[in-house]
């Protein structure tokens, strides 16, 4: 269905002007007239960008292509794409090819939504007539109805981004090239598009799906590429290929219970029982957005009489950069107080409208009486914060940051 | 995107440059709605709409009668100055509009070049097929006028349409060399309007040829406009009175720029996400 062979792509970088003063290029001409010629006038510095990729899809294999930033993902998806060529090597592709980019490609404000998805359509290679009979549903998917023949510019970016997503969600190729168009839009509307996106790709289709979202691409994919400085490290099967990245994919630990364990967590004054996320009433959570406020309760045992204990909790990114830390020691009733033996439940409230979307890694910190009768229980819980829509408001891009909190804004006039 | 079935082959330029007329045939479709679209866009928001296609000939032809007509007392080849005129700035601004656009075509479309693939050359090609819409309807009042200077129409008013096809072979040829040129040198954004501005006084648009002697008459005739310009004149009165040589330079001239336009395009128009 695809073969890729020896594929490599030279970009030339550094201080090279995007585009040239026609002055110099006709001095150049004078001044060298044979480098000119041949195109050498400054040697200027290259990289490559994909560098011998070889590797074939079969029909109907849902291929997901992981890397970081600069490993070469997009430039093998616009080579895909036809969107620029390879200085080396060849792609043979086989059936109608369809490359999702980007939501909403040419849309143009001044036109109306109707005018647009039509618009849109062609420009992904949909023929009017398949437009025609997949409008309805194309609208109705983008929960549009009401605002169809107004203007694009009068929409909200998420309005605009769902619709840019409906129309691309129903285009019918036999190969499929998908960019992270999954990460747009509120909470609701992503679970729809990843939907979407698993109907597809259990449709029969050969999909190849470039993505940071190792998450997403665990839910799609059976098989993944990762690439790495261009070139092709690993390729088989999708949880095989995610511990080569570092391992870093997670499932979420929203509970730990050590109840009569004997590797239970402890130090000198505490044995841990339970540590969990659950919400006012006890109950577990699962689903956090970054709006719902949330609880993290540490059940323990006291086996010293008349001891103290201090907890911290850390929060980590995925990369363990720790963000913050929170401790009980402004707490009265306990803090710093003997505690008689027995059982405790201590929690932390995290406040909803505080954390961002992603990944947390939550240690706990455990300290006694003496400062050095501690233990830290690393990533004791990890968390997957999804997107909310309260904060978010009407941007459909991602928030940078680690933080989404819900800040006062305010604009008057003075004068 | 590909047909069904078909096998994609994707692979470095080599120094052949292939022009697959069955792509362009498959994109159809395409031009259609890039077209389609740039018609919405431009009138869209304006109280006059279309009427623009009119009254900037219009207006312009009117001014003209009154300065170089009346005034400066230019000859106008036996017609009316005023149809004389007219007729000339029809074609001359779906001309000079075509290149306005089409020479932008590829910049400000950037972001949609490094997004989807389709042929490029639909770009440049759609701002062409968009004029032909303004240009239909100014021509409405070429049929006015010929009603209003009584004279009868001929056979050879139907002879129009080779001008026509001829203007838009040149607009696209031209389109195709600027619109190239700009990806990489944005010079172009400056000289096009300047180009276009001289143009103006070296094509027999306010004069006739006629009145050229002399070397300016022989370099007058090396401009293609000129015997285009002669020819949709020539045809709206009927006088079958066509100066096929200065038509034929013109023919022979416009093919050249066409397919040399076409072929620059396409030599470079891989590049053109890399770059742009």
């Amino acid at each position: 269905m695809i073969s890729v062979r020896n594929l490599s792509k030279q970009y030339t970088i550094g201080k090279r002007k995007q585009y040239h003063r026609l002055t110099e290029s006709i001095t150049n001409v004078f001044s060298h007239p044979i480098d000119t010629i041949r195109g050498a006038t400054e040697k200027k510095p290259t990289i490559w960008a994909l560098k011998d990729l070889t590797f074939n899809v079969k029909r109907g294999e849902v291929v997901g292509i992981i890397g970081s930033n600069g490993a070469g993902k997009s430039t093998l998806l616009k080579i895909l794409s036809q969107i620029t060529y390879p200085t080396r090597g060849e792609i043979r592709l086989k059936g109608r090819v369809g490359a999702l980019l980007e939501v909403g490609t040419g849309f143009h404000p001044e036109l109306t939504g109707r005018e647009n998805i039509y618009q849109n359509g062609a420009l992904l290679g949909m023929k009017k007539g398949e437009i025609d009979k997949k409008f309805d549903e194309i609208v109705k998917f983008s929960e549009m109805e009401k605002f169809i023949d107004t203007q694009v510019k009068r929409y909200s970016s998420g309005m605009y981004v769902r619709l840019g997503f409906a129309v691309a969600a129903h285009l019918e190729t036999d190969i499929l090239i998908v960019d992270e168009v999954l990460a747009v839009g509120d909470a609701n509307f992503q679970k729809k598009s990843l939907t979407k996106m698993k109907d597809v790709s259990e449709g029969g289709r050969t999909v190849l799906f470039v993505s940071h979202n190792i998450l997403s691409v665990k839910r799609l994919c059976s098989r993944v590429l990762l690439l790495e400085n261009g070139k092709l490290v690993s390729d088989g099967d999708t949880d095989k290929v995610i511990q080569d990245y570092g391992g870093e994919i997670q499932n979420t630990i929203t509970k730990r219970e050590w109840i009569g364990s004997d590797d239970a967590p402890q130090n000198g004054s505490v044995v841990l029982q339970l540590l969990r996320i659950c919400d006012d009433q006890g109950q577990d959570i699962t689903d956090i957005t970054t709006d719902t406020p949330f609880n993290i309760e540490i059940i323990y045992r006291a086996k010293k009489e008349r001891d103290h204990v201090r907890f911290s909790l850390i929060f980590y990114d995925v990369w363990n950069n720790s963000i913050f830390t929170t401790m009980n020691n402004r707490e009265s009733d306990w803090y710093g107080r003997p505690y008689p033996l027995g059982l405790y439940r201590t929690v932390c409230k995290i406040p909803g409208k505080l954390l961002n979307n992603g990944w947390f890694n939550v240690s706990i910190s455990i300290v006694g009486k003496d400062h050095y009768d501690s233990r830290l229980v690393p990533e004791a819980l990890k968390l997957e914060i999804l997107d909310g829509p309260e904060v978010r408001g009407d941007h459909a891009g991602p928030f940078d940051g680690y933080f989404r909190p819900s800040l006062a804004w305010r604009t008057r006039k003075m004068k | 995107m590909t047909s069904n079935g078909k096998l994609l082959i994707i692979k470095p330029r080599r120094g052949i440059i292939d022009i697959s007329l069955m792509d362009l045939w498959h994109y159809r479709e395409m031009l259609y709605f890039l077209t389609w679209k740039e018609i919405k866009i431009r009138y869209r928001q304006t109280i006059l709409g279309m009427a623009w296609a009119v009254i900037q000939p219009l207006f312009t032809a009117i001014i003209f009668t009154v300065i170089f007509g009346n005034l400066a007392n230019i000859p106008s080849d036996n017609m009316p100055y005023l149809l004389f005129a007219y007729t000339g700035l029809v074609l001359w601004t779906y001309f000079s509009n075509t290149l306005t656009y089409s020479s932008m075509s590829l910049v400000s479309n950037a972001h949609v070049l490094s997004k989807v693939y389709f042929p490029r050359i639909l770009l440049p090609l759609s701002t062409c097929l968009v004029g032909l819409l303004d240009y239909a309807i100014a021509a409405i009042f070429i049929f006015i006028f010929i009603i209003y200077f009584n004279i009868s129409p001929t056979i050879w008013l139907a002879f129009s349409i080779v001008p026509l096809f001829l203007t838009f072979l040149l607009s696209a040829g031209i389109g195709f060399w600027l619109s190239a040129i700009c990806v990489k040198y944005r010079d172009i954004r400056f000289a096009t309007p300047f180009f276009i501005q001289l143009l103006f006084f070296v094509s027999p648009i306010f004069y006739p040829v006629s009145m050229a002697n002399g070397k300016f008459g022989v370099l007058l005739k090396l401009n293609p406009l000129t015997g285009i310009l002669n020819a949709q004149r020539a045809s709206m009165i009927g006088q079958s009175s066509i100066d096929w040589t200065s038509l034929g330079i013109a023919t022979l001239l416009t093919l050249i720029i066409f397919f040399s336009g076409l072929f620059y395009f396409k030599y470079y128009d891989r590049e053109f996400a890399d770059v742009i």
